[in-house]
């Protein structure tokens, strides 16, 4: 009985300590300070324990959630996020005066939703980790309750949501008519079968599901809600979910249509290639006409979802561990990029045109340099983590005989560098104000966590080797 | 060992990021430079270590440790040292060590702050040229292809407070973002059809396929990548654009990256991959074409220009084109021997020129000066001999090179490039004398010559048009108008006449190592870089070296020298005695001449044909045409359902949660319909 339990664990951990965190605001003596962050990063660090001790053992929990090590590594990297969300959140709760207990709450509970999405099994779980994580991340994106731009941020969210969520749902009503269960294991023997059959259930199935997915990972035409979710929610949030959320849909992305769906690769895999297309083009080209630091950094991290989705199209043991090192990189990066725009803030004034970070070397040295770095990362720049990311993803494309998609890539990613360099050249070739409302000492937790997230971005850059291996480790086992 | 190489001055650039702007100027200026002589003393050591091996196994590598490791696809980080790396190696930090020397003087005006940032993007830049040169393979020389880049846009820009500079930086990193991705192409072109980036193996792999011969085949499409990567670098047509521009830097850091060496990586690209570029012989015919047509172009631009920095830039260029001439006609060791001896003239005249510019407080106009070699003497004598140099005069190191260039594009039977070089040579002769009679000569500033209605380049985004006589802001160093009287002014402090002596020895003597067997000579440079241009061991062509043709060689040497002499007669005769036809001729034929001076335009054809429509497109064609019009009118069509249907999206009346969900709903009957209906 204990056995069947051993591949929950790491999402134990996280919800005690969430329910902790609930528990602990609901008793609080008004006007009390509780380190409820501490108690989430306590709660995260035994998840990722957890983790580390199932890694290899393949666990299985009520057949529907799957320990294995594809789904650890997204777990390490969204426990990672998780860590450091709420590092970079600690300076900004206290500061926008959001309600602490049930902003860590959420940001717990999402990531409670994250893993479950990356280790389940069955479409149907994929399902409620999907409405946990989201439900979560809707309220995240309007706690600051008082800013109208917040709310319509997160009603927009909301309501977009739950229409791809009908679709998504749509898609496992298909395929559980169809194949009579929702286990991706039975669901693959099924399709395996039926592999040359030309049913256009399965196809109907096949592209609604895709549909729920490219909305959660924010692929063109499904991208509209992104830049104004992104732009109209607290910094620290928009860093949380542009790199939380994205990396659990891609896991359960992958799981599905690599796994369950891969004998109809044929029919999704032009599909998916025009979406990847599609993406890193206008994500790209669009950042560039931005003068607002986050809705930039919206597109590019749409852009971002293109390259993975380059990855997943390529789909060969390249492209598949490309994927969870892209995913590793892209989360570390874009979360320590959202974080200095956090940290830039104030309660009165985001600061986050890009006009506010002129002169920044001058008056914040040390977050114009943590921020030059993971600049030079989203751009793919050597010796950063996204150069590494980058190449691994664009040699499996051109490995995999999809040379066009390399070319598309390397285009974009050519041009991106032209917004990404831009703020660095603000930063350090500007006069200006350069967020001067903000307080000059930067607390010190969150340098921490942003010398942190740096050191990973040139460990990842300089010695990849390591973590390549525990990749293709992870997707050998399993696809 | 080789690591440490780079390692010092990245040392340098940690030391003054951090604490730079705690530390007194002269600290972060010795620091700094001390690195760089730390660098090149290494490097002279290795280089030592390298020559006494037989020259069949001159070549050390050190494989820091595996990079990448996918499937079967290995990539170690590998530093490799041979012939043709060690003498990039010494110029890059000998020629570094003694500009950060120089520049611990030319900066001096500047803040503390700001003195600290300069030094710390000028270390960051020789470490990652020195990886760029010492990579031993692509993805290496990438790591430093991307990082010389970088810096180079942080210092073009470095005054940023000035448009035309911060303008300058943009544009230069535009252009060469466009060279970069016919570089990744190429790189990952490569990596199909080899399954391999070290260059020896490379090498190894392309020696044993016959030269694509008449066809235009995949080694022919990656080279050719590989040399529009370079056309960025290096400043070749059609992407030389940024070079001139990129003036608006530092002086100093025109000398180091924007002549000495950042713009010789494409060459080096080239002879590094000799192997390949010789087994794809359409690719050579074009990058020989290419080289000699900029050569040529860039000459006769720079016989107009006015701004001192202006006329060395294109004479930059042009140079450039001739060293990418002789890569094309198969001359690889003549090639690399030019790009050696540049980097000794090409260092000294900026830097000389610097020292006018500093003397002056910021002029840059020649036709302001006039008369400077009575108060500059030491810049004036080494400046004339930088000047002898690059015109080919005999016994000076330019000679040696240029001719070498001259005579195997006429012994490869390449008589048509061969006479645009010499034309070229020609001309270069004449507007480095112009430069050298109208700074130093004469008396006092030049009266002002009447132009024939020069017309202006139209203000754009990229063009920083301060060549407008009207608006003669010098663009260096903090600006006054010249008010110091001729006779106050002062030559180079010590520690830049040090630099600019050295480098007048230098370019004197440096050709000497590449003396030509028609002269009594052994070319010991040729014979050096030989094995870097043919594959490993092995897989070498038996194909004995013809033998020295004395005769036409001392020929040709006779041509290239009357050259040299005439191109001085000739501007000695315009600009020295006989100064009013200069004018009388831009006015006669004014046509030419505003051509020229507007340099054929082709900053505003780029201007108008390729950087407003991509603006324009990026700005209104896909974020406000697709993303928030296209979809918005959408609605009207087939989101009509939508709009219709759903009473809340109706009650909420943003108009675009409606557009946003129809976006969504196309993309469902898109993909639903093509699975459906294909």
């Amino acid at each position: 009985m204990m056995e069947s339990f051993t591949a929950v664990v790491p999402m134990l951990c996280v919800t005690v300590a969430a329910l902790a965190v609930m528990g602990a605001e609901a008793f609080r003596a008004r006007g009390e300070n509780l380190p409820v962050g501490g108690l989430g990063i306590v709660g995260l660090v035994g998840a990722a324990a957890a983790s580390v001790l199932l890694w290899d053992r393949n666990a299985v929990s009520f057949g529907v959630i799957k320990a294995d090590n594809f789904g650890l590594f997204v777990t390490m990297v969204l426990l990672l996020v998780g860590v450091l969300t709420i590092m970079l959140s600690a300076p900004v709760v206290g500061r926008d005066g959001l309600p602490k207990g049930d902003y860590y709450a959420l940001v717990l509970f999402s990531i409670v939703g994250m893993i479950m999405m990356a280790t389940a099994n069955d479409l149907l779980v994929v399902f409620i980790a999907l409405e946990i994580l989201s439900i979560a991340v809707y309220v995240l994106t309007g706690i600051r309750r008082d800013d109208p731009q917040a709310a319509e941020a997160a009603f927009k969210y909301f309501l977009l949501g739950a229409f791809s969520s009908a679709f998504f749902l749509y898609g496992i009503a298909f395929t559980y008519g169809l194949s009579g269960s929702t286990r991706l294991d039975r669901v693959g023997a099924y399709l395996a079968a039926q592999s040359l059959s030309d049913d256009p259930l399965i196809l109907i199935a096949l592209g609604l599901l895709l549909v729920g997915f490219a909305f959660k990972i924010s692929a063109v035409p499904f991208h509209m809600w992104t830049p104004d979710a992104y732009e109209g929610a607290p910094a620290i949030v928009t860093g949380f979910m542009s790199t939380g959320v994205k990396a659990a849909a891609f896991a359960a992305f992958a799981r599905v249509f690599l796994s369950a769906f891969e004998p109809f690769s044929g029919d999704w895999a032009p599909v998916v290639w025009l979406l990847a297309a599609a993406t890193m083009v206008l994500g790209t080209f669009v950042g560039v006409a931005q003068s607002n630091l986050k809705r930039m950094l919206a597109y590019s991290s749409i852009a971002h979802g293109g390259y993975l989705l380059v990855g997943l199209v390529a789909a060969n043991e390249v492209g598949k561990a490309a994927i969870l090192f892209y995913l590793l990189a892209y989360a570390v990066t874009n979360l320590a990029a959202f974080g200095v725009i956090a940290l830039l803030g104030a309660r009165e004034a985001a600061n986050d045109e890009l006009r506010d970070y002129a002169g920044l070397w001058h008056t914040r040295p040390a977050l114009a340099a943590l921020m030059t770095v993971c600049m030079l990362s989203l751009g793919g720049l050597p010796p950063t983590a996204g150069f590494i990311g980058k190449w691994y993803i664009f040699s499996a494309a051109v490995g995999a005989g999809y040379y066009g998609l390399a070319i598309i890539g390397v285009l974009t990613s050519v041009v991106s560098v032209f917004f990404y360099l831009r703020v660095v050249v603000m930063m350090y070739m500007a006069d200006g104000p350069a967020a001067t409302s903000a307080p000059v000492e930067t607390p010190r937790v969150a340098l921490a966590a942003l010398a942190a997230a740096v050191a990973v971005i040139f460990y990842l850059g300089v010695l990849p080797a390591r973590i390549l291996d525990l990749a293709v480790a992870s997707v050998a086992t399993i696809f | 060992m080789l690591a440490l190489i780079p390692l010092f001055p990245l040392l340098g650039f940690l030391t003054n990021a951090s604490l730079g702007r705690r530390l007194p100027k002269t600290v972060s200026g010795a620091v700094a430079s001390a690195v760089m002589v730390a660098s090149f003393a290494v490097s002279v050591m290795t280089v030592l270590d390298l020559a006494g091996s037989p020259p069949d196994a001159r070549a050390i590598e050190q494989v820091v440790y595996t990079w990448i490791a996918s499937g079967d696809f290995v990539l170690d980080v590998t530093l490799r040292v041979d012939p043709l790396a060690a003498v990039m190696i010494l110029i890059v930090s000998g020629i570094g060590a003694l500009i950060h020397i120089y520049s611990t003087a030319y900066m001096q005006e500047e803040p503390d702050g700001e003195y600290a940032r300069y030094f710390s993007y000028l270390n960051l830049f020789a470490a990652f040229m020195l990886v760029l040169v010492l990579g031993a393979n692509f993805l290496v020389l990438f790591v430093g292809w991307e990082g010389v880049g970088l810096c180079s846009y942080l210092l073009i820009g470095f005054w940023f407070k000035k448009k035309s500079a911060a303008d300058a930086g943009k544009k230069a990193f535009v252009v060469n973002r466009i060279g970069d991705y016919a570089f990744i192409l190429g790189v990952l072109f490569l990596f199909v059809q080899f399954g391999t980036l070290d260059f020896q193996r490379l090498a190894g792999m392309a020696a044993a396929l016959p030269p694509e011969e008449g066809v235009f085949g995949a080694l022919s499409l990656a080279t050719l990548l590989l040399f529009v990567g370079a056309t960025g670098k290096s400043a070749q047509i059609p992407l030389y654009v940024w070079l001139p521009d990129a003036m608006e830097g530092p002086t100093p850091v025109s000398a180091l990256i924007h002549a000495a060496t950042m713009v010789t990586a494409g060459v080096y690209m080239i002879g590094r991959n000799a192997v390949l570029f010789s087994h794809a012989p359409e690719t050579m015919t074009i990058v020989a074409v290419v080289g000699a047509l900029t050569a040529l172009m860039a000459a006769t631009i720079g016989l107009v220009q006015n701004d001192i920095k202006r006329v060395l830039a294109y004479s930059t260029v042009s140079q450039l084109g001739l060293m990418f001439l002789a890569m094309g006609v198969g001359a690889f060791g003549a090639g690399i021997f030019h790009l050696y001896t540049h980097a000794f003239f090409k260092a000294l005249l900026f830097l000389g020129s610097g020292a006018v510019i500093h003397a002056l407080h910021g002029e840059q106009d020649i036709r302001n000066m006039g008369g400077l070699k009575r108060d500059l003497p030491v810049t004036y004598w080494t400046f004339l001999v930088g000047a002898l140099a690059i015109a080919g005069v005999p016994l000076l190191s330019g000679f040696f090179s240029k001719d070498e260039i001259l005579y195997e594009t006429f012994r490869e039977g390449h008589t048509v490039l061969w006479l645009v070089a010499a034309v070229t040579s020609l001309l270069t002769a004449t507007y480095m004398f112009r430069l050298v009679f109208l700074t130093f000569h004469g008396e006092g500033p030049n009266p002002a010559p009447s132009h024939p209605a020069p017309s202006h380049p139209a203000p754009s985004h990229l063009a920083p048009s301060h060549l407008a006589p009207s608006h003669l802001a010098p663009s260096d160093a903090p600006s006054h108008p010249r008010t110091v009287a001729p006779s106050h002014l002062h030559d180079a402090p010590p520690a830049m006449a040090l630099v600019l002596v050295v480098l007048a020895v230098g370019s004197a003597v440096a050709g000497y190592i590449g003396m030509p067997h028609g002269l009594g000579g052994d070319n010991q440079l040729a014979a050096w870089l030989a094995p870097s241009f043919e594959p490993p061991a092995g897989a070498r062509p038996a194909e004995a070296e013809a033998g020295p043709e004395g005769a036409l060689e001392l020929t040709l040497m006779g041509v290239s020298s009357a050259i040299a002499v005439g191109g001085i007669l000739l501007a000695s005769y315009f600009w020295l005695r006989r100064r009013e036809l200069g004018a009388a001729l831009a006015r006669r034929y004014a046509g030419v001449y505003a051509l020229l001076l507007n340099k054929y335009y082709v900053d505003e054809v780029y201007d108008a044909a390729v950087v407003h429509p991509i603006q324009r497109g990026s700005e209104r064609g896909l974020w406000r045409g697709f993303d928030v019009s296209v979809v918005d009118g959408a609605v009207n069509g087939v989101g009509a359902i939508v709009a219709e249907g759903s009473a809340i999206l109706r009650r909420l009346q943003t108009g675009s949660v409606r557009a946003y969900a129809s976006s969504v709903l196309i993309g469902v009957v898109v993909i639903l319909g093509y699975y459906l209906w294909r």
